[in-house]
């Protein structure tokens, strides 16, 4: 512990923490913008610079560490004016159509200059530079004249993510975020998790916004219009409306969607039950067989591109199941479509997701089982909740309702599927029943729960010993799959998700500014909604559920059967990193 | 066994001014007449006297020959190498005193220099190591590894006094202190050799003429730090130079110089070439180990300072190339030697690259404490045409303008920061009374815009609109209240960049303002530019008593601009000239003026 | 390198090599007379023969150099010897034997040979 001064104040704090940090232990907030904890600690933008006595300058509190006798000054006119100047000079290169802007209101940078009382739209008015909206990409577009260069968005890709697909190119004035050579974002290998998006301080990327077509739909009257919602959108969109972070809305988000217009509101809860089916059926098979193992799961659409971008001599560990959210479309337009006696090109397929790689993944070869795509449209979590906004539903006081039925029941381990390990505990509680053959087997599995980038277990189900990884965030999954291939280590089932803490965390989930990120454990407090959720229910193994079990004895007869294969499997191939298209 | 040695200058400087030619001709001449087996030819690296290359020394009478080209070869060959006869009308002015001539170091140019960093260049084949050893080469290594322990290198360093040559000037024995204080399987010992400072070249000539000093003295670093492995970042536009050092690190290591157990000491070392791709940020210390490391070159804060964490997150050191050729010296002829040449807080000797509007333009190496006076006057020879000084820029991008007034003050490290300037790399720009400091406020300013990495704002946003400012002032399109903005401007980046480049970036504003704030006001105020450089504020007019309407301007206006009957006086239409001076530059009456 | 003994052998042998650069005083000159008579009488070989007997005698400090014309071309090949205060010693009708014995006898033991300077041969 060293003893500082902050403003004249003595405190006592860890000794090598950064300013930035004593000060907020100490209630005194200091802004930042390229700040990220973990993830970028570069003391570029300069909005944090404080006064520290002794010094030749001013310092970045972000990344300047505090040592014994230190005096600091936070907040005097010299920093003011400072801190206003960057803003200033931040915004004289910045495309102000704030008016127009998807983060008008959520936008750090426009927090910070009502903060800082910024006056003169004009101020060091000169050039600014012009740059194309990159919108080659399916699932964001990026407009460069709106960035700020904190250069959040290109740490996270390249330090969570281990993509690094974008980056500064050029300098000085003319630096800008882009990719390699200049190429588009759609030639380069993007994994589309929509991380950047989620980091972005201001309007500089975002998703593409399919809540327009969604809205198309509904008011189309030839269309039935179903949707799903994936497990860890009710654990954030509460955030979207001023509702604590881990606010379970579930009920609330049902009432929502069937007041948007939809036909049918479902749950993909349902869709990661029958995913549990299928990947725990597949597990005990290639045990059993001398199948390839470790086996890895593949509902995470980002884990998907990436495995077949950066680790194409891994995809025969893929497990073969679709997506949770891709099951569902087939079963929706397949079985639901003859039980509800609706021609399946009708159907519009739309589901709510907390992730930007959906939107790439509804256009994959081979997620057709009706001969008609799977799934029609995909929005994020942000979409979703603008939709909830402009349609003028006061979300808050909404009541609580149910999902519809059939496609909208599902058990405990569905919900968790939100978040990194719950994929993996839901397989185990239905792999557990099976293999061992006997009711009443474990239920929950703590060691994979958690926040942290890996977790290994070994479990003993009956005779079988069961080691397990479980992974998020790209740059975690690289060092299992590293392991695994350099024989370093000996797995028999893994867990990916691409998102750092998985789906709770995905890149389609609600911003949060810096200023909340880098104090909170966004990842732990959203997944605690779902383990609540969870331990609360009575149904809580997905091969218990009620409608699945209908659902094979109706139409799937039995886990790996040829229909199911030809519903709920599909094929994953290597692919090109670079796809570079002649302009 | 050669009677006779021929050095040429092998430098930058005289290849580009054609002394490859000049060595193939010289090389077929005497093979022509048979003297290839008594006349030795030494490529060297640069003497310093860059204005007259390509240059040649002949001993042993050590004949200085300037600005030789291939023509003068058979000349030389026949007289001078055959007969013995000197051929005096290619020898350097400077050297011939009536009858004989004086050796090259009793000419003024050299006379005041004090040659310690330079000591072999222009001396040595810089190829070829056993001439390095033969002017005692390694000893130095060979002394610390044999009979000094680590702790008594850097106490002798630090006694030495020698400070940092890139820039701000750090202690360099403080430094390595620093670097050997933490304990790590890994440490690294750096060289930046990436001279960036427009005009700047005194690293290039020391890698050109004598690169086995820093493989010497990176080893004792290395040494004095425990550390096994060392980089030098070279920027990739000196090829003369990449080419020389692999030779060197070549031969060291097959001397065993580099390796395992150099000199039976135990003790390992070795090097490495990193090639910068021309990025002048890459020159500050954390964005040149970033480069290093094979990421884009920018800086991280400090602290951790690279003594803790620097190179691949090691303890690291990191020097320059000046720095480093004063090592081996300091070791042989101890700390005290060193001490005592200089000022008292600033020790040894400073190479300066003089450019500008001076006559003896080159590399010159003096004590520190030597005046600007001594440097322009003497060493330099003073300004061409007659002209009257009027500044000197010192420190690049990040120094300033030094004007008349303190022509006097001693240059050291502190002296020039207190005189709104600093060291920095050793660029020497001169300026006469035909410099607009505004322009010069304004070159520098474009330079470092272009060359500010763009990591933080201060730098990428703040210095653009600095530039933006300066533009308007040149253009006659400014306010007072611009100056205050820009000197406002100045002081916030000053204060809140990043890095260092970004920290000193507004400098040669800051000091031009200091100096010459009459000049700022004329081109506001008045739109007037003083020294008639700033384009926009200037006119061309025909004298009408002095026109005798030869319709010459006429005629060589591109955008006829001029109008006027023969033998009649001719007038130029302002709102179509475009100030090329095609015009004045082609009067035979001198009828043409501008202001 | 495995010492520093190693390292100053080799720096005294490459210092040699290299004494012509030295711009201090040599202690003995040896100049060879070089115009057109000079050559066509053989002065090459016997500057050859020069360099080559003070280079393998490790005379670093003795310079060798040619001269033009001396005046008296029926004496050529011609050689000065200036040895530091004493009289300038002109060697006449020099051969590459006699190069050597002037190296071995004047410069190295300070015995001027007497027989080939030009009083001897002057007639």
């Amino acid at each position: 512990m060293v003893n500082i001064k902050i403003n004249g104040m003595p405190y006592t704090v860890p000794e090598g923490i950064s300013i930035l940090d004593a000060a907020k232990q100490n209630g005194i907030d200091i802004p930042t913008l390229c700040y990220l904890r973990d993830i970028n600690e570069i003391g570029a933008c300069r909005i944090c610079v404080v006064e520290v006595k002794g010094a030749r300058s001013l310092v970045a509190a972000c990344v300047y560490p505090v040592n014994e006798g230190m005096e600091i000054i936070t907040n005097s006119e010299k920093i003011h004016e400072s801190r206003k100047m960057t803003l200033e000079l931040i915004l004289s290169n910045h495309e102000k159509s704030c008016l127009f802007c998807v983060r008008s209101g959520s936008c750090e940078l426009q927090k910070l200059a009502q903060e800082y009382g910024l006056d003169d739209p004009m101020a060091w008015a000169g050039e600014q530079n012009r740059y194309e909206i990159d919108e080659s990409a399916v699932h964001m577009w990026r407009n460069n004249n709106k960035c700020i260069l904190c250069r959040r968005c290109s740490a996270v890709c390249a330090k969570t993510q281990a993509v690094g697909v974008i980056g500064a190119n050029n300098r000085g004035f003319k630096t800008h975020i882009g990719q390699a050579f200049e190429l588009d974002l759609a030639e380069v290998p993007c994994v589309s998790c929509g991380q950047c998006i989620t980091v972005c301080p201001v309007g500089a990327i975002g998703e593409k916004d399919d809540g327009p077509k969604v809205t198309a739909a509904i008011r189309d009257p030839e269309k039935f219009v179903c949707v799903q919602t994936a497990p860890s959108v009710r654990a954030t969109l509460g955030e979207e409306f001023g509702l604590p972070v881990g606010t379970n809305v579930e009920g609330k988000m049902a009432a929502a969607l069937r007041r948007l217009g939809f036909d049918k509101v479902f749950d993909t809860d349902f869709g990661a039950d029958l995913t549990i089916m299928e990947e725990a059926n597949e597990l005990v098979e290639r045990v059993k067989n001398g199948g390839k193992l470790p086996m890895i799961t593949s509902c995470s659409p980002g884990w998907i591109n990436f495995c077949e971008m950066y680790y194409p001599d891994m995809l025969e560990n893929l497990s073969s199941c679709k997506s949770p959210q891709q099951m569902f479309g087939g079963i929706l337009k397949t079985y639901y479509a003859e039980k509800a006696g609706i021609d399946p090109k009708k159907i519009v397929s739309v589901s709510v997701m907390p992730c930007t790689a959906k939107k790439y993944e509804i256009g994959r070869a081979d997620q057709s089982a009706a001969g008609v795509p799977d799934l029609d449209i995909s929005i994020t979590t942000r979409e979703l909740a603008r939709m909830i906004r402009r349609a003028g539903i006061d979300f808050a006081n909404l009541p609580e309702e149910k999902f519809d039925s059939p496609l909208g029941i599902g058990s405990g381990a569905g919900h968790i599927f939100g978040a990194t390990g719950g994929v993996m505990e839901a397989a185990l509680r239905t792999a557990a029943e099976w293999i061992t053959g006997q009711p009443g087997a474990p239920l929950e599995f703590h060691e994979v729960r958690g926040t942290e980038g890996v977790k290994e277990a070994s479990y003993k189900l009956g005779d079988l010993e069961v080691k397990v990884a479980v992974t998020s965030g790209l740059v975690n999954a690289r060092k299992v799959l590293d392991a695994v291939k350099n024989g370093e280590k000996d797995y028999t089932f893994i867990e990916v998700m691409a998102c750092p803490g998985g789906c709770v965390n995905g890149g389609g989930q609600p911003y949060q500014p810096a200023s909340v990120r880098n104090f909170t454990d966004l990842k732990a407090l959203r997944a605690k909604a779902l383990y609540d959720e969870d331990a609360g229910m009575e149904l809580r193994r997905s091969h218990e559920n009620p409608a699945i079990k209908k659902l094979y004895e109706e139409f799937l007869e039995k886990p790996g059967s040829h229909v199911a294969h030809k519903v709920l499997h599909t094929t994953y191939k290597p692919r090109k990193r670079y796809d570079i298209k002649e302009k | 066994m050669y009677r006779s040695h021929v050095l040429i200058c092998g430098g930058t400087g005289c290849t580009s001014s054609g002394s490859a030619q000049v060595i193939d001709a010289l090389e077929k001449e005497l093979k022509k007449n048979d003297l290839e087996n008594e006349i030795k030819v030494i490529r060297t690296g640069c003497f310093g006297l860059c204005a007259l290359g390509p240059i040649m020394v002949v001993y042993p009478e050590g004949a200085f020959y300037s600005m030789v080209r291939p023509e003068d070869i058979p000349e030389i060959v026949s007289e001078h190498l055959l007969k013995g006869r000197i051929v005096k009308r290619l020898l350097y002015q400077e050297t011939v005193e009536a009858d004989t001539i004086k050796t090259l170091d009793n000419t003024d140019f050299y006379r005041k220099q004090m040659r310690v960093a330079l000591k072999n260049c222009g001396v040595i084949d810089p190829e070829n190591i056993n001439e390095y050893i033969a002017y005692d080469g390694y000893q130095a290594l060979g002394k610390v590894l044999t009979e000094m322990t680590p702790a008594q290198v850097i106490d002798t360093i630090k006694a030495s006094g020698l400070r940092g040559r890139g820039g701000a000037g750090f202690p360099t024995g403080l430094k390595w202190s620093f670097a050997a204080k933490y304990d790590n399987d890994q440490k690294y010992v750096c060289c930046n050799a990436d001279e960036g400072d427009p005009g700047a070249f005194m690293d290039r000539s020391i890698l050109e003429g004598d690169p086995n000093v820093l493989i010497e003295a990176m080893a004792i670093a290395g040494y004095a730090i425990g550390a096994s492995q060392g980089y030098v970042y070279i920027r990739a536009e000196y090829p003369i130079a990449v080419k020389r050092l692999s030779i060197a690190i070549k031969e060291a290591r097959e001397m065993g110089f580099l390796g395992k157990d150099i000199f039976g000491s135990g003790f390992d070392f070795d090097l490495d070439i990193r090639l910068g791709s021309g990025a002048f940020v890459c020159g500050e210390e954390t964005a040149l180990m970033t480069s290093i490391e094979g990421h884009r070159g920018e800086p991280r804060p400090r602290p951790p300072f690279p003594a803790e964490k620097g190179l691949f997150q090691k303890p690291s050191v990191l020097n320059n190339v000046e720095t480093y050729a004063n090592i081996p010296q300091i070791i042989l002829r101890g700390a005290e030697w060193f001490a005592s040449i200089g000022t008292e807080k600033s020790k040894g000797t400073k190479v300066f690259a003089l450019g500008g509007k001076i006559n003896n333009t080159g590399l010159v190496e003096v004590p520190m404490g030597t005046t600007l006076r001594t440097i322009v006057e003497e060493i330099g020879g003073g300004i061409p045409n007659g002209k009257k000084f009027k500044a000197a820029q010192t420190g690049g991008p990040s120094g300033g303008c030094i004007p008349a007034e303190h022509l006097d003050v001693p240059i050291d490290y502190d002296n020039l920061i207190a005189i709104g300037s600093m060291m920095g790399s050793g660029g020497l720009i001169v300026m006469d009374e035909d410099t607009c400091m505004v322009d010069i406020a304004k070159f520098f300013l474009e330079f470092t815009v272009d060359e500010s990495c763009g990591k933080c704002t201060p730098c990428r946003i703040g210095t653009k609109r600095m530039y933006e400012l300066l533009d308007k002032i040149s253009k006659g399109k400014a306010r007072m209240e611009d100056l205050d903005q820009l000197d406002k401007l100045a002081h916030y980046i000053k204060e809140n960049s990043l890095c260092g480049l970004g920290q000193t970036a507004p400098n040669p504003v800051l000091s031009t303002i200091r100096y010459f704030r009459d000049e700022y006001v004329a081109h506001i105020k008045d739109k007037r530019c003083p020294a008639g450089v700033c384009k926009e504020l200037m006119n061309y007019y025909i004298d009408e008593t002095k026109c005798k309407g030869c319709t010459l301007c006429a005629r060589n206006c591109p955008v006829g601009a001029i109008s006027g009957n023969v033998k009649e006086p001719h007038i130029i239409n302002r709102s179509k000239c475009i100030k090329c001076g095609a015009c004045m530059e082609k009067c035979k009456f001198g009828a043409i003026e501008k202001h | 390198m495995k010492s520093l003994a190693e390292l100053q052998a080799l720096r005294d042998k490459m210092k040699n090599n290299m004494g012509i650069r030295n711009d201090d005083e040599a202690k003995a000159r040896i100049v060879v007379g070089m115009a057109t008579c000079g050559i066509a009488a053989g002065a090459r070989p016997v500057l050859a023969a020069f360099t080559d007997e003070v280079s393998k005698r490790g005379l670093n400090d003795v310079a060798v150099g040619q001269t033009g014309c001396i005046g008296i071309c029926q004496y050529e090949p011609v050689a000065e010897v200036f040895m530091p205060g004493q009289e300038k010693v002109t060697y006449v009708k020099m051969t590459e034997e006699k190069a050597r014995r002037v190296v071995a006898e004047h410069i190295v033991n300070g015995n001027v040979v007497t027989e080939y300077t030009i009083g001897a041969n002057a007639k």
